[in-house]
Parts: C-alpha cells; structure tokens; sequence
C-alpha cells in the first residue's frame, strides 16, 4: 500500500489521515504495556550485566591490591632487613679492628701500669729528713768562752763541723728530691699512654653505642612493616615511587651512555667482522657491538652481585666469601679487557673516519686542509671507550631500584585502571537503564492522546487513574534506582563470592 | 657440559644461517657513451663515478664499461671491483678505481658507433653473475644507437629487479629543431626496459644525483 492509497481511504485526505492516526495511536496504546516491559527488561539486563561485570573487576583489583600490599610490605621487609645486616656487618667490622686488639691494649696497659707502679714505689722513699742543726749551731756559736783559745777553737771547730753536716745534708735532700721529680717527669707520658688507649676504647665503645641505636630505629621500621601497618604501607608506597622515577631516570642516562658508546664501536667492528654481512635486518658489525656492549653491562652486573651492593641474583650473593672475590676478580678482570677493547676500537673508529673522510675529500676534489688532523679527539674517544664500560657496570644499582619499584608502581596503575574501568561500567550500565526509562517516557508522551482519553474514562467510573507505568514498583522509584553506589556493587560482589 | 656445547653451536649454526653477505649489497653497473659526439662529455662522468664511489658501501660492486661500435664484450668493461668487507681496504680500493678512471678519460678515443644495446647485455650479465641484491644499470649517453652494419641487436632484454637509469641525456641538433625526436628516443629506451620488466629512471641534472638510488 502506497502512502497515496493509504490517503484515498476517504474522500478526505485530511480525514484519511486522522484516522490513520486515530489507529496508529489505538495501536500503540495497546502495544504499550508490552513495549514497556520490553524496554525495561533490556535496560535491566544491560545495567545488571554492567554491574556484575563492575563487580567482577573490583573484586580483581581488591585482590591486586592485597597482592600490591604483600609485595610491598616484602619488599620493605627485605629492605629492613638489609639495613640491619648491614649495620651488624659494621658493628662487626668496628668490633673486629677495636676490640680485636683488646688483649694488646691490655697487654700495654698492664706494662704501663706495673712501670707506674714501680715508679710510684720508687718515687715513694722519702728523701733523708734535715736534722735540726741550724739551733744547735746557733747555741753553740752563741756560748761565751772565757778567752782560752783551747775552748775557743774546739767550739769553732764544732761549729764548723756542724756547719758542714747541715750543707751536706741539705745538698742530699736537694738531690734526693730532685731524683724523684725525674721519676715522676718520667711518669708522664705513661700517663698520657693509658688516656689515649682508654679514649680510643671509649670511641669504639661510643661508635658501637650509635650503630646500636641505628638497628634499634631500624627493628622498629622492620616491626611496623611487620605488623602491616599502614603507616608503613604509606611509607613504602611513597618510597617506591620516587625510586622508580629516580630509577627510570638514571637507566634513560644509562641508556644515552650505551648509544654513545655503540656509536664508538659499530664502525670500526665492520673492520673485524666486516661490513657487508647481515644477521637478519642488521649489521653483523652492529649486532658485534650491541653484544660487546651487553657483555658489559653482565658483567657490571655480576660485579655488583658480587659486591653484594644488588641482589638481582641470589645465587651469587649466596656464594662463600673465597668464591666470591674470585667472581670479583674475573668480572672486573674481564670489564678491565672489555674497557681496553672499546679504547682500541675507539682509536681504530677515529682512523676509519679520517680516511673515509680524506676519501670523501679527494673524491670531491677538494684540497687536502693544511692543518695535521689533532690527536686531542683521539684521545677523548678512547678515554670515553675506556671510561663508559664501567660507567655501565653501575647501572646495575638503578636497574635493581627500578624492578624492585616497578612492581608496586605498575600494580598501582593496574588497580587504578581497574577502579577506572569498574567506574565506568557503573556508568554505562546507569546510562542504559535511564535510556531504557526515557525511550518508555517518549513513547507515552507520543501517545498521550489516548492516555489522556483512557484518564477521562477512568475518572468518569470513578476508578485512580493509572499514570506511570502501573505496577512495577521500580519504575515508582527513580530516584532510588538512580544511586548505584560503590557499597552497591560491592555487595553484589559478596553474593557472587 | 655437552649438552651446554651443543646448544652453543646449534647456536653459533643458526647465526651463520643468518648471515646474508650477498642479497643486500649494491651493484652498479655504468656505461660511458664514447661515441665522437658525446666523449667530450667525459669529464661529467667522472664526477658521478665520485659520486658513486663516496656512496657505495663495502660489499658493493661497480663496474664501468664504455659504448663503443660493439659493446657486448668484456673487452670494453675499463674497471670493475667488489668492494672488501672491510672500509679501510674497500677505501684504497676506492682510490685505485679513481686513479684508473682518470687516466681512461684522458687517453680515451672516439668511436664510430654506438652500441647501447650491446652495453646494456653485458651490464645484465655481469650484474647476474655479481649476484647483488640491488642492480642498477645507469647510461651515460644521448641515448641515439647507431649500429654497425652486420650488428644486430633486436632481442629484448631480461631487466627483472634492475633499475636502468639514463644520465645526462643530451639534446642533438635535431633534437632542438623537433623535441619529438628527443622524446621518442627516450620513450623508446623506457619502453624497452620496462617490457624487460626493470624500473626506467632519468637524472640530467647532476645536481640531483642522490636520486638514483631513491628506489
């Protein structure tokens, strides 16, 4: 039926078309409880399977989380643990030089003290007491005689004994006390011998006093990492952030080093291995300096796991002392050849330059420049080939900063994607319910007229008129519907679970 | 330990698998037109054979040949070399190849004819034999082919995978007088190498010479 015919059912087009809208619009009134549920249906459907699917994405990034957490707390726990190993290595290593020497102190400090002592008890005998002879001598100068030269001379010759006997007796106590000051002169640096030894005992007393308080504060972190606290977990997290970004930053100058120094090599490794061959899409020279370079950057590794200033390889850290050091020894013996390589490649890149660029010149035609090529770039390139190896070797550190944070900061991420996409399937699923309500409003207030007359009619026999879209308690409370809370979700969550 | 040995070959044998020495290397095969009329353009040549030898790379192949009454012979190639692996050799090479063009130039000697055709077979068949992975054949002529009688040459040229490029195509006096003769030669020598299935190329600028190896 064309639309001409369906207007030529009066003789009235205008007619034609009223009752044709008269019928789409009975049509539709009778179709419209149907269509209601029809649409209301797929909406649920579509916010419901939203929700499940929110619901099923927060519970993994719960569990991310936890898993972040674990990860974190171990690794704070390794790192505490480190700390204090390596503070009980230092107490162990002051113990070791100071107190490693004790019995030598002691053995000194005893000689010192029996030298005191003996010098004490020689300092002790006290010197001949001065006999009071100076009122004797004076009693006996002051005794008249009564002029016989006998008398007279016998007295004088007493008071000259006398006299002497007093001089030699002071010239004794003079000597012994004299004597006796050189003993305790000698004293002296004995003395000072003991104070330095026992303030070189209190340094080493005071040192191990301090490393002890460090390992106190450091159980104490180890304790509240421990306990899981999230004070630590804060400060962890935090930690591991700015490691990463500190890390990241120092591999992408690390990585600069590593272009620097394949740029040094690859030319002249096409004079060793040739530069026409290919190892699929590239050079064989530039594959040969991209391994000479990656060699390098093992062995740094291995160097510092020797050194135990990383842990990426615990069997390395695991190894005996003795073997150990000859890891060491082999390593930085073989960085120490690498270094030396990349200085004579260097040296070679910068005689492979100027005679292609002497070539260049000549097949040009241009003069040759008067100036003797300098030696200065020479030198530079092979210092630089000899320095960047082991420059490379300490990008271990920063490598195993970056691993050991990138696993919290990409968990993070992780978790934040997946709130971000549990948020956003929440709202999808909000948007295709409301969508569902607003195709249902639209279709009734296309067909108002009826729901109109249908009112009337109700009204007249006295019956409530039905003016939502009766009996489905949801649809008499949007408002409610509306909120699908984060609470919401998660309870669908624990029904699932 | 054997175990360990066994895999360190497998390997070192896949790695030698791997490596191509042939298939990416670059030959370039150039005719120099002798005939009376263009050898004064000689001179030009030498600038693109620097050119060339300031481009090509170690592993590469050049040989230069020039057109004369009957050009399909080895006798006409003047200097030919595959470049060493190694730069510093694959320079001195270089510097020999110059010095050898040089003293070519200054000796050479008109010739009656002009055999492109015959050139053009003997570069196919010295660039097949090279086995580079890249061919091109560049003509350094007016591209006007006067055959010797008794010459023939109507067989039409196998040019898959090679880039023929004319350089320095010079207009005769005809030429100025009616364009169309100019064209239809070139016409012509594209035609033929694009039946042949190569690539048709054109440079007269010497300007421009980086765009040869554009493909």
């Amino acid at each position: 039926m064309t639309f001409a015919n369906m207007l030529n059912i009066t003789s009235s087009p205008a007619l034609s078309i009223l009752i044709w809208i008269v019928l789409f619009l009975l049509a539709l009134y009778f179709a419209r409880r149907p269509f209601h549920q029809a649409i209301m249906s797929f909406s649920k459907i579509i916010r419901n399977a939203l929700r499940l699917t929110a619901a099923a994405v927060l519970s993994a990034e719960q569990r991310l989380v936890l898993r972040n957490r674990e990860v974190l707390m171990a690794a704070g726990l390794e790192n505490a643990e480190r700390k204090v190993e390596r503070e009980f290595d230092r107490i162990a290593a002051a113990v070791t030089r100071d107190l490693d020497g004790y019995p030598n102190v002691h053995r000194q400090l005893s000689e010192v003290i029996i030298k005191l002592d003996e010098d004490y008890t020689t300092s002790a005998d006290v010197p001949p007491s001065l006999p009071n002879w100076m009122p004797i001598i004076e009693s006996i100068a002051k005794i008249e005689h009564s002029g016989d030269s006998m008398v007279a001379n016998m007295l004088a010759e007493i008071n000259r004994s006398l006299t002497e006997q007093n001089k030699k007796a002071i010239d004794d106590y003079r000597n012994s006390t004299a004597a006796r000051h050189g003993i305790l002169n000698k004293m002296m640096p004995f003395w000072r011998k003991v104070q330095k030894s026992l303030e070189r005992i209190s340094g080493s007393i005071d040192n191990i006093k301090k490393r002890a308080k460090t390992v106190d504060r450091t159980i104490n972190e180890y304790e509240k990492i421990h306990a899981g606290s999230d004070e630590a977990a804060r400060a962890l997290s935090t930690s591991a952030l700015t490691q990463f970004a500190i890390a990241g930053l120092v591999l992408l100058i690390a990585i600069g080093g590593a272009l620097i120094n394949f740029n040094l090599i690859a030319l002249p490794m096409s004079e060793m291995v040739g530069g026409a061959s290919y190892i699929g899409p590239f050079k064989t020279s530039d594959v040969a300096g991209l391994v000479i370079i990656l060699v390098e950057l093992t062995m740094g590794l291995f160097l510092m796991e020797s050194l135990r200033i990383t842990r990426l390889f615990p069997i390395i850290g695991a190894m005996d002392d003795k073997m150990r050091h000859r890891m060491i020894i082999v390593t930085f013996t073989l960085l120490a050849i690498l270094a030396g390589v990349e200085s004579a490649l260097a040296f070679m890149r910068d005689r492979i330059a100027h005679d292609m660029e002497v070539l260049r010149q000549t097949l040009a035609g241009a003069e040759q420049m008067g100036l003797p090529p300098s030696i200065i770039p020479t030198v530079g390139q092979m210092v630089l080939g000899f320095i960047l190896p082991f420059a490379l070797a300490f990008v271990a550190i920063p490598l195993e900063m970056f691993v050991a944070s990138a696993r919290t900061v990409l968990g993070a991420g992780a978790a934040w994607l997946l709130r971000l996409m549990a948020f956003l399937l929440r709202l999808l699923g909000n948007i295709g319910f409301y969508l569902g309500r607003f195709i249902v409003n639209v279709y009734d207030l296309a067909i108002f007229p009826a729901i109109w007359l249908e009112g009337i009619i109700m009204a007249t026999r006295g019956k409530n008129v039905d003016l939502p879209a009766a009996g489905d308690p949801e649809e008499s409370q949007p408002v409610e519907e509306a909120v699908d809370s984060y609470e919401e979700t998660i309870q669908i969550k624990e029904q699932q679970e | 330990m054997k175990k360990r040995f066994a895999i360190a070959l497998v390997v070192c044998i896949l790695m030698a698998g791997c490596t191509d020495t042939k298939s990416r290397s670059t030959g370039v095969y150039m005719l120099l037109d002798t005939s009376g009329t263009y050898a004064v353009e000689l001179k030009k040549a030498q600038l693109i054979l620097n050119y060339l030898l300031g481009v090509l790379a170690p592993g590469d192949t050049l040989a230069v040949a020039r057109i004369d009454t009957g050009s399909f012979s080895e006798k006409d190639i003047i200097a030919k070399v595959t470049f060493d692996n190694r730069p510093s050799v694959a320079n001195n090479q270089k510097r020999a190849f110059m010095q050898q063009l040089e003293s070519f130039v200054t000796t050479v000697k008109g010739s009656p004819y002009t055999d492109i055709s015959g050139g053009i077979l003997q570069a196919i068949e010295y660039l097949n034999e090279a086995e580079s992975g890249k061919k091109y054949i560049l003509i350094f002529s007016d591209l006007k082919e006067e055959l010797a009688k008794g010459y023939k040459r109507d067989i039409p040229f196998q040019l898959p995978d090679y880039n023929v490029i004319a350089l320095n195509v010079t207009k005769l006096r005809g030429d100025n007088m009616d364009p169309k003769e100019y064209l239809a030669r070139v016409e012509d020598w594209r035609s033929k190498v694009e039946n042949g299935g190569g690539e048709w190329g054109m440079i007269n600028d010497m300007e421009r010479l980086e765009n040869i190896f554009a493909n």
